[in-house]
């Protein structure tokens, strides 16, 4: 009886951990299988790279938003990695008990933060600023970039404090008893020594960049053309997919499908080279 | 666990100021030195602010980067600072009573609704997502041997799920749970896409606090003779539960916050539903609705109030938990 009920308990924890393989199974049959047919029939090319998008002709481009999502996240990481990357190494290096210990949870609370409130705030002050500044409608690619990097830098400050911490203190002490300063000791030789650890940090800042969905489509604008300057408003895979998604039907609503499809396997090579990166160190 | 690598840091930090005082520290020392006669009391590899000075000034660079360094952590907190105290000031002027009504009409604009329904939804999904994480993390953590194929797996799986945007979540749910298993817009249908999305976490934090349990815990347990599983629910389970229940707490905020992945599964309805197979908002998508509406953007920002209140707290339970019990249970 004992021994039945260590196997049979053996068995439904083995049963759970494979949850997490057959919802990914799940998510690649579900998504796949209503996303490629309306590829084959749109064509890939067109769907792809074409630059219209005009559901009401039946003209299903979505060359632009692809466009958008990775000018975003262009955006994102020019304005979120230096200062992420910076705020990361005073945290591991500069930064003196008392005020880590304020540090930490501030860190961790803009994670916590809903992506709808970080829009809604965009919208109160980064939009009138961006308005005032550049004018135009403030809702863009400039507007996007900044709240973006503002919302990936816990993911980048996070992963790179670890990855700092876990180089050997010998390193820090060896370039200090060589004649250093401390600055130079953090900044040539523990932080090249920490490089797979922040770029795997950078990496994942560019995943959950080109995966953010509620505060983009807030202020973006949603043009679904391509952008030719940094005020102009663009439209970003994810947001083509939640403001078309409730009245859409038939192929329009499959072409949807389909966006997220491409969306999916972008965010699959970014984990992927993630993994691999996290692997080689 | 945050707990632990927080004493660690600490403990690097103190190591750090014996040998080379903190910028931040010598600034205070320099302040209180300044008329003093300096470096008098100046113990062996112990840098006061006049040496540190004195370096900086041949090192120009370094005193460069240094501010730099600062600059940029002034700036995180600030932008946090920042966003919480603009969201709050600007909203709580517009909280109100009639808010809090238990019915939702367009002349009250009530949240009530909307806050039951999180509720409703955290407690589905985690009645879902708490067992398979946790019975994941106990076959990752006390069944399977080294090198087992099967938890490499299951670690790859589990990292790729938590980088998949809600977005995807929400089409794969509705693709799912709403079309094929005809569940429609239904608060079933979002607490289980959500379950699916927190999974990760759970299962994450789970498997580092089992983890973290010393092996002679389960030594010992063997030794008087109990079973596996016994040892796993009776020694390892209790001494766990901290590091466990703050990621299930992580977990809760992530659902309070989440709009996405619910707006194509759970659906807009504005009232409680009647059962979990209707549809019902929670009180984030609530925002996003009074926002796109455009009618009702003071509403609106006292709704962000309370998300954010929400999440200030949740996220603070966490760490509370992680350190108070975790203390307990080291000693």
């Amino acid at each position: 009886m004992k021994q039945f009920r260590e196997v049979f308990m053996k068995i439904v924890f083995m049963i759970s951990a494979c949850a997490s393989i057959l919802a990914i199974l799940l998510i690649c049959v579900f998504l796949f299988s209503n996303g490629i047919p309306a590829i084959a029939e749109i064509g890939a090319g067109d769907f792809l790279l074409g630059t219209t998008w005009k559901p009401l002709n039946d003209i299903f481009g979505i060359f632009p938003m692809i466009i958008g999502s990775l000018y975003v996240t262009a955006g994102a990481i020019i304005v979120g990695v230096p200062i992420g990357l910076l705020c990361a190494v005073f945290m591991a290096r500069f930064c003196p008990p008392k005020i880590y210990s304020i540090m930490k949870p501030a860190v961790d609370l803009m994670a916590g933060i809903p992506s709808i409130v970080y829009g809604f705030f965009g919208i109160l002050v980064i939009v009138p600023l961006v308005q005032d500044l550049f004018g135009g409608s403030g809702k863009g690619l400039l507007t996007a970039s900044v709240l973006l990097g503002i919302m990936i830098l816990p993911t980048i400050v996070g992963v790179c404090e670890t990855s700092l911490r876990s180089v050997p203190e010998q390193y820090y002490e060896g370039s200090l008893a060589l004649g250093a300063t401390h600055e130079r000791s953090v900044f040539c030789v523990v932080l090249p020594a920490a490089k797979s650890g922040v770029l795997a940090g950078i990496i994942l800042g560019v995943g959950r960049a080109i995966g953010e969905t509620m505060a983009v489509i807030m202020i973006a604008g949603n043009q679904a053309v391509i952008p030719t300057g940094l005020t102009d408003g663009l439209r970003t895979m994810t947001a083509n997919i939640v403001l078309e998604m409730g009245y859409a039907e038939g192929l329009h609503r499959e072409a949807l499908i389909a966006t997220g499809v491409v969306l999916f396997v972008f965010v699959l090579i970014i984990n992927l080279s993630f993994s691999a990166l996290k692997g080689k160190k | 666990m945050d707990n632990k690598e927080k004493k660690k840091s600490s403990a690097a930090n103190a190591g750090r100021n014996t040998e080379s005082a903190e910028p931040m520290s010598y600034m205070n020392q320099m302040a209180e030195e300044n008329g003093g006669g300096a470096c008098a009391a100046a113990a062996i590899n112990v840098l006061t602010g006049k040496d540190k000075m004195r370096s900086y000034r041949k090192h120009p660079g370094s005193f460069i980067l240094l501010l730099l360094v600062i600059l940029a952590a002034v700036i995180t907190v600030a932008v946090l600072v920042f966003l919480i105290g603009y969201i709050l000031i600007n909203g709580i002027p517009h909280l109100s009573l009639s808010m809090f009504e238990w019915e939702y009409t367009t002349e009250n604009v009530s949240m009530m609704p909307a806050i039951i329904n999180t509720i409703t939804m955290v407690a589905v999904s985690l009645v879902i997502a708490v067992p398979l994480g946790l019975f994941s993390a106990i076959y990752l953590v006390e069944y399977a041997g080294r090198g087992n194929k099967l938890v490499k797996v299951i670690r790859v799986t589990a990292e790729t799920l938590a980088g998949i945007p809600s977005i995807v979540f929400g089409l794969f749910g509705s693709l799912m749970f709403g079309v094929s298993l005809h569940f429609g817009y239904s608060m079933l249908s979002g607490a289980l896409t959500l379950a699916i999305m927190v999974l990760p976490t759970i299962l994450r934090t789970s498997e580092e606090a089992l983890k973290s349990v010393s092996d002679s815990y389960r030594e010992g347990s063997f030794g008087l003779g109990a079973g596996r599983l016994r040892t796993v629910f009776r020694i390892v389970l209790p001494s766990a539960i901290p590091g466990i229940l703050a990621g299930i707490i992580l977990a809760i905020g992530r659902i309070c916050g989440e709009t996405a992945a619910l707006i194509y599964t759970s659906g807009t309805v504005a009232g409680i539903p009647d059962s979990l197979l209707d549809s019902g908002r929670t009180l984030a998508i609530h925002m996003y609705a009074l926002y796109s509406e455009g009618l009702y953007m003071e509403e609106a920002n006292a709704t962000a109030v309370v998300l954010l209140v929400m999440v200030i707290l949740i996220n603070a339970l966490s760490a509370f938990v992680a350190r108070r019990f975790g203390n307990k249970t080291e000693d």
